[in-house]
C-alpha cells in the first residue's frame, strides 16, 4: 500500500459507508463504477443502489472501483484479486457483480476487474461459482458490444429493478438454486425488463448488416422493457450520501430535482431514454438538502437534472433554499441551465453572498440554421441578451459550450461559433464599460446515440472535425482585441469517433475491445491513457473478418430499414416517431416540448405506461430553525 | 456581508488516525474535518473576507501512511462549547480510525512552540531485532548520515543523524516463535523537529546507508507522542500547560 499513489481510495472508511456481516445476508452485491474512484465515488446513481440495497436486511452491497495501472501490477504481482472497499472482500465471492456504465470508454476497465477479480471474460464460461455480470446506466441501452461478457443488462432506473432481481436470487436460492446459473438467468429473463444477452442470437445478411435478433429459448421476450421509477417523492435517495475522505471531482450533496427531459434536443441521448419527466417536489427536496447537509457536511449543494431550469417548482426552489442557507457557509449549484434570462435570475438567486465566478451556457451549435437541425431552441439574439445580462450582474466570466461534427455541419456552421463569441464580448463591454469580462468558447465532438433521432447519422471524419477547430481558432483570433477576452477549449476528433464505435456497435465489436484490452486498453476516458492508434490497430486486425470495419459502424449512415443492434431494446421510443423526427432535423424543422404544448406521439408513455409528473404543488420552503447545540450522539 | 462573529473560545484537540485511515492525507483530513464541524454543529469562527475559513490550525501533521496517536490541532470557536462533549460530538462525526481523543480549553501561548520533537515506533516485520540493534548502532556512533530525499525542489541531500535523540531496539521486538512466525524488531526513536524535517523514513534510509539493512516489508511507523523536549529526553504533552490552566481557576 505505501508503494501506491493515493492509497487512501482504494481503503474504504468514508462516511455512509456499510459494512455488514456477510453470514448474516442472502444476497450480496458488488456495485463497480468502471473508472477511478474519484469519478466513480460522487457517481449517483451507484450511491442510490447502494444506498436501497444495504437497507434490506438480507442484502449486502459493498463497492469496487477500477484500479489505477499501478495498483493493478501490485495485485498481479500478489495475487491479490479485485476487491470491494468496503470490506475489502473479493469481488467473485458475491451473487452479483452490477457495473454502472455511464459512458462507453469504461468498457476495458470492466475487463481489468473481471480478470483481476478471476471472473472469466467470457458469459459463456462462467460457471455456479461466478457472479453475475450485470450492467446498468445509460450505455446499457446498448450493450451489444460487451454483450459475450455480460450475464445480463438493465435498461433504465435501477432502485425498483436492483430490489426485484435480488427477490429473484433469494427465491433461487432458498429453493436450493435449483438448475444452477442458467435457470438464475432464464428467471432474470422472463421478467422481461432484464436483459440476458445469451438468450438472443444475431443473425447477419451478407453485407454485413443485421438480419434480425431473435430469443433462442422459449419464454424469453422478443424486446425487453426499460424500467421507469414514477413518483420521485417515494424515493428520496440518497439519504446518506457517501463522503470521502479521499479528493473527489465533486465534493457536494447532490439532489437530483427532476428525471428526465422533454426538450427534444436531438443529440441528447439521457434526454431521449429518461422520459418521462418527473418531478421531486420542492418540500421533498428541502428535506433531502437539509437531511443530506446535516449527515454529510458537505458545504455545497446541486441541484441536479438534465436542465435544471425547467422544473415547475425552480423559482420556489432557489430562493427558498437561499434564504434557508443565507447565514450559513453553504453553496447552491444549478448546473445544466438553458440559455434564458430566467437562468440568471435563478443564478442570481442562489449566489446571493457568493462570488459570481461563472456561468455556463450551451448553445450546442453555432449557427440558427444548426441549432433547428438539433432542435435547440435559442436564437442568437437570445444568447447575447441572456450572457449581457450576466455580465451586467456582475459575472465577469461566461462559458459557451458546443458540438462540432453534428450530422449536416458545414465549415460556416462551425465558423459562426467565433462569430457569434465575438458578438457577445462586443455586447458585454459595451453594457459594462468594461474590458474585464471574458467567454470561454468549449467543444465536444458529437456523437451519435443509439435510441436518438441521430441514431442513423453518418459521424463526421477526426480530419473533418480537425480542421473545424482549426479553422475556428483562426475565426476567434481573427479580431485580436475580441479574440483576447475569449478562451478556447475543444477535443481532437479521434475519441469520439471511438466513442461512436462502441456507442453504435453491435457484438461484433466486442472482439475490437478485448483486443484492445489485451494490449494494455485501460481508462480510455482519460485522454493521458487513451491510444487512437491501438483502438485502430485492433478494429483493423479484427473487423475485417466480419467484412465490415471502422467506418461501416461511424461514419456509414443507416437507412430505415436496416436493423439496428438494439432495435430489441425497449426505450419506449417509437422507431417511426424517431424516424419522422431525424427526417424533420434534416428539413431544419423544430419540435416543442410535450410539457407545454401537444404531445407529439414519442411514444414513451403509452408503452411503457407511464406518464408526465410535474407541479407546482404550490407549496414553500419555511425557514429552518437554527440549532445552536453540538449534535453530540446519544 | 457583514464581518465574522469574533472567538471566543480557543480549543486544542488531540487526535489519532488509525488502521487502514493512516493513508489520509494531511489534505484529506483537513477536508474531513472541516465536515465533522459542520456535521457535529460546532460553532467554529470564520476568518474575514471574501472567503472565510474557519479558524483551525494544525500542529505539524503525520505523513501519509504513517499511524499516530499524536496529532494536534486548534480551533477557534464563535460560541463556547463543553470540551467533553465536543470529544464525543467530533469523535461521532469522523470516520472511525480517525479518532478525536482529548479537547481542552487553550491558555495561552502557542501549540506549536510547545512541540519541538516526535516519538515514533517503527515495526520492521522479518527483521532480526539484533541485525536492527546492530544498524542502530553504526547509526548512532556516525557523526552525520548523509540521506536523500524527493522534495518539492527535487533530490536533496541532508543529515539524519543530529536530530535524533534516542534511537534503540526495544523489548518488545520478538524472534520467531510460536505466537510469531516472523521475527519483528520494534525501534524506539525520538527526533527533533528541524528544517529540514527529518522523518521516521529518513531514519530508515540512514539505517540502510549506515549498515545496509533493507526490510524485506515496508516498515508500519507510529507516531506515540508530539510535545516539548526536556534535558532529560522526555517529552512533555503539549496539552499539560492549558490543563494545568484549567485546574488553577
Amino acid at each position: 500500500m505505501p508503494l501506491i499513489s493515493k492509497p487512501i481510495q482504494y481503503v474504504g472508511g468514508e462516511l455512509g459507508a456499510v459494512v455488514k456481516d456477510w453470514d448474516a445476508t442472502t444476497v450480496r452485491w458488488a456495485l463497480m463504477y468502471p473508472d477511478a474512484y474519484e469519478v466513480g465515488l460522487p457517481n449517483q446513481g451507484v450511491q442510490i443502489l447502494y444506498e436501497v440495497l444495504n437497507e434490506q436486511e438480507d442484502v449486502l452491497a459493498e463497492r469496487t472501483y477500477a484500479v489505477w495501472p499501478d495498483l493493478e501490477a501490485l495485485m498481479r504481482e500478489h495475487g491479490v484479486p479485485q476487491f470491494t472497499v468496503d470490506a475489502h472482500r473479493p469481488v467473485r465471492d458475491f451473487d452479483v457483480l452490477g457495473l454502472s456504465f455511464s459512458t462507453e470508454l469504461g468498457y476495458t476497465n470492466m475487463f481489468t476487474a473481471l480478470d483481476l477479480a478471476g471472473i472469466p471474460l467470457l458469459s459463456a464460461e462462467r460457471g455456479d461459482d461466478d457472479p453475475i455480470v450485470l450492467a446498468g446506466g445509460h450505455a446499457s441501452f446498448n450493450p451489444e458490444p460487451i454483450a459475450d461478457f455480460l450475464d445480463a443488462a438493465v435498461l433504465g432506473d435501477g432502485e425498483e429493478a436492483v430490489l426485484e432481481i435480488s427477490g429473484i436470487i433469494r427465491e433461487w436460492k432458498a429453493e436450493g438454486s435449483p438448475g444452477g446459473r442458467d435457470e438464475l438467468l432464464l428467471r432474470l429473463a422472463r421478467t422481461e425488463s432484464i436483459y440476458v444477452p445469451r438468450f438472443y442470437d444475431v443473425d447477419y445478411l451478407p453485407d454485413g448488416r443485421i438480419q434480425r435478433v431473435v430469443p433462442n429459448r422459449p419464454d424469453v421476450p422478443f424486446r425487453v422493457s426499460k424500467r421507469t421509477t414514477m413518483d420521485l417523492d417515494a424515493w428520496p435517495y440518497p439519504k446518506k450520501p457517501l463522503v470521502p475522505l479521499a479528493e473527489t471531482v465533486h465534493e457536494r450533496y447532490a439532489v437530483e430535482i427532476f428525471r428526465g427531459c422533454t426538450r427534444g434536443c436531438r443529440f441528447c441521448q439521457a434526454g431521449m431514454i429518461t422520459r418521462p419527466v418527473r418531478e421531486r417536489s420542492i418540500t421533498t427536496v428541502g428535506q433531502m438538502v437539509k437531511e443530506g447537509l446535516e449527515f454529510s457536511g458537505f458545504s455545497e449543494v446541486g441541484l441536479l437534472s438534465l436542465s435544471s431550469a425547467d422544473h415547475s417548482e425552480i423559482g420556489d426552489m432557489c430562493s427558498g433554499l437561499a434564504e434557508q442557507y443565507a447565514d450559513t457557509n453553504v453553496s447552491l449549484s444549478l448546473p445544466s441551465t438553458r440559455v434564458d434570462a430566467f437562468n440568471i435570475d435563478l443564478a442570481q438567486e442562489l449566489s446571493r453572498n457568493g462570488r459570481r465566478t461563472g456561468l455556463t451556457f450551451a448553445p450546442e451549435g453555432g449557427s440558427e440554421r444548426i441549432r433547428k437541425v438539433i432542435n435547440k431552441m435559442v436564437t442568437e439574439e437570445d444568447l447575447i441578451r441572456t450572457v449581457v445580462t450576466a455580465y451586467s450582474n456582475g459575472w465577469r466570466q461566461v462559458k459557451l459550450y458546443f458540438m462540432c461534427g453534428l450530422p449536416t455541419e458545414t465549415d460556416d456552421d462551425v465558423l459562426q461559433i467565433g462569430r457569434m463569441a465575438h458578438e457577445v464580448i462586443k455586447a458585454g463591454r459595451a453594457a459594462t464599460g468594461t474590458k474585464d469580462i471574458r467567454c470561454t468558447v468549449s467543444i465536444g465532438g458529437f456523437v451519435p446515440k443509439p435510441h436518438t433521432p441521430f441514431q442513423w447519422a453518418p459521424m463526421a471524419r477526426p480530419e473533418v472535425i480537425d480542421h473545424r477547430l482549426k479553422l475556428l481558432k483562426q475565426e476567434i483570433n481573427s479580431d485580436r482585441s475580441l479574440g483576447r477576452a475569449i478562451g478556447y477549449r475543444y477535443h481532437d476528433g479521434e475519441p469520439s469517433l471511438i466513442e461512436g464505435l462502441l456507442s453504435r456497435g453491435d457484438r461484433r465489436v466486442g472482439a475490437v475491445i478485448r483486443r484492445v484490452w489485451e494490449k494494455g486498453g485501460r481508462f480510455d476516458g482519460w485522454s493521458e491513457h487513451f491510444s487512437y492508434a491501438r483502438w485502430i490497430e485492433s478494429a483493423a486486425e479484427v473487423l475485417p473478418g466480419f467484412g465490415v470495419d471502422l467506418d461501416w459502424f461511424t461514419t456509414r449512415e443507416r437507412d430505415q430499414s436496416e436493423v439496428l443492434p438494439w432495435d430489441h431494446l425497449d426505450s419506449g421510443l417509437d422507431k417511426d416517431w424517431l424516424w419522422q423526427d431525424w427526417q424533420d432535423s434534416l428539413s431544419e424543422y423544430e419540435q416543442d416540448d410535450c410539457r407545454w404544448t401537444p404531445c407529439f406521439d414519442c411514444g414513451v408513455c403509452p408503452s411503457m405506461d407511464t406518464e408526465i409528473q410535474i407541479g407546482p404543488t404550490g407549496k414553500k420552503l419555511l425557514p429552518l430553525t437554527p440549532v445552536n447545540n453540538l449534535r453530540v450522539p446519544a | 456581508m457583514g464581518g465574522q462573529a469574533p472567538v471566543v473560545q480557543r480549543i486544542r484537540i488531540r487526535y489519532a488516525k488509525r488502521g487502514p485511515l493512516r493513508f489520509t492525507s494531511h489534505r484529506d483530513f483537513a477536508r474531513a474535518f472541516e465536515r465533522a464541524l459542520r456535521r457535529a454543529a460546532v460553532p467554529i469562527a470564520y476568518s474575514q473576507g471574501f472567503t472565510p475559513h474557519p479558524k483551525i490550525s494544525y500542529a505539524s501533521a503525520a505523513p501519509t501512511g504513517v499511524s499516530s496517536e499524536a496529532e494536534y490541532l486548534e480551533i477557534g470557536l464563535q460560541a463556547e462549547v463543553d470540551p467533553a462533549q465536543l470529544v464525543l460530538a467530533l469523535d461521532a462525526a469522523l470516520s472511525p480510525g480517525l479518532d478525536v481523543l482529548e479537547a481542552v480549553v487553550a491558555d495561552e501561548g502557542s501549540l506549536a512552540d510547545r512541540i519541538d520533537a516526535s516519538r515514533w515506533r517503527l515495526e520492521l516485520p522479518e527483521v532480526d531485532p539484533a541485525v536492527a540493534a546492530a544498524a542502530v548502532k553504526s547509526f548512532l556512533d556516525a557523526g552525520e548520515v548523509l540521506v536523500e530525499r524527493m522534495t518539492k525542489q527535487g533530490r536533496r541531500s541532508f543529515d539524519a543523524r543530529a536530530a535524533v535523540t534516542h534511537l534503540a531496539v526495544t523489548e518488545q521486538s520478538h524472534l520467531p516463535s510460536g505466537a510469531f512466525a516472523a521475527p519483528c524488531a520494534i525501534i524506539d526513536l525520538v527526533v527533533r523537529q528541524v528544517t529540514p524535517a527529518v522523518r521516521p523514513d529518513d531514519v530508515l534510509s540512514g539505517l540502510r546507508v549506515v549498515a545496509g539493512l533493507e526490510p524485506p516489508v515496508p516498515p508500519r511507523v507510529t507516531r506515540l507522542a508530539q510535545g516539548t523536549l526536556t534535558a532529560q529526553g522526555e517529552i512533555v504533552d503539549p496539552l499539560d500547560t492549558d490543563r494545568a490552566a484549567i485546574g488553577g481557576h
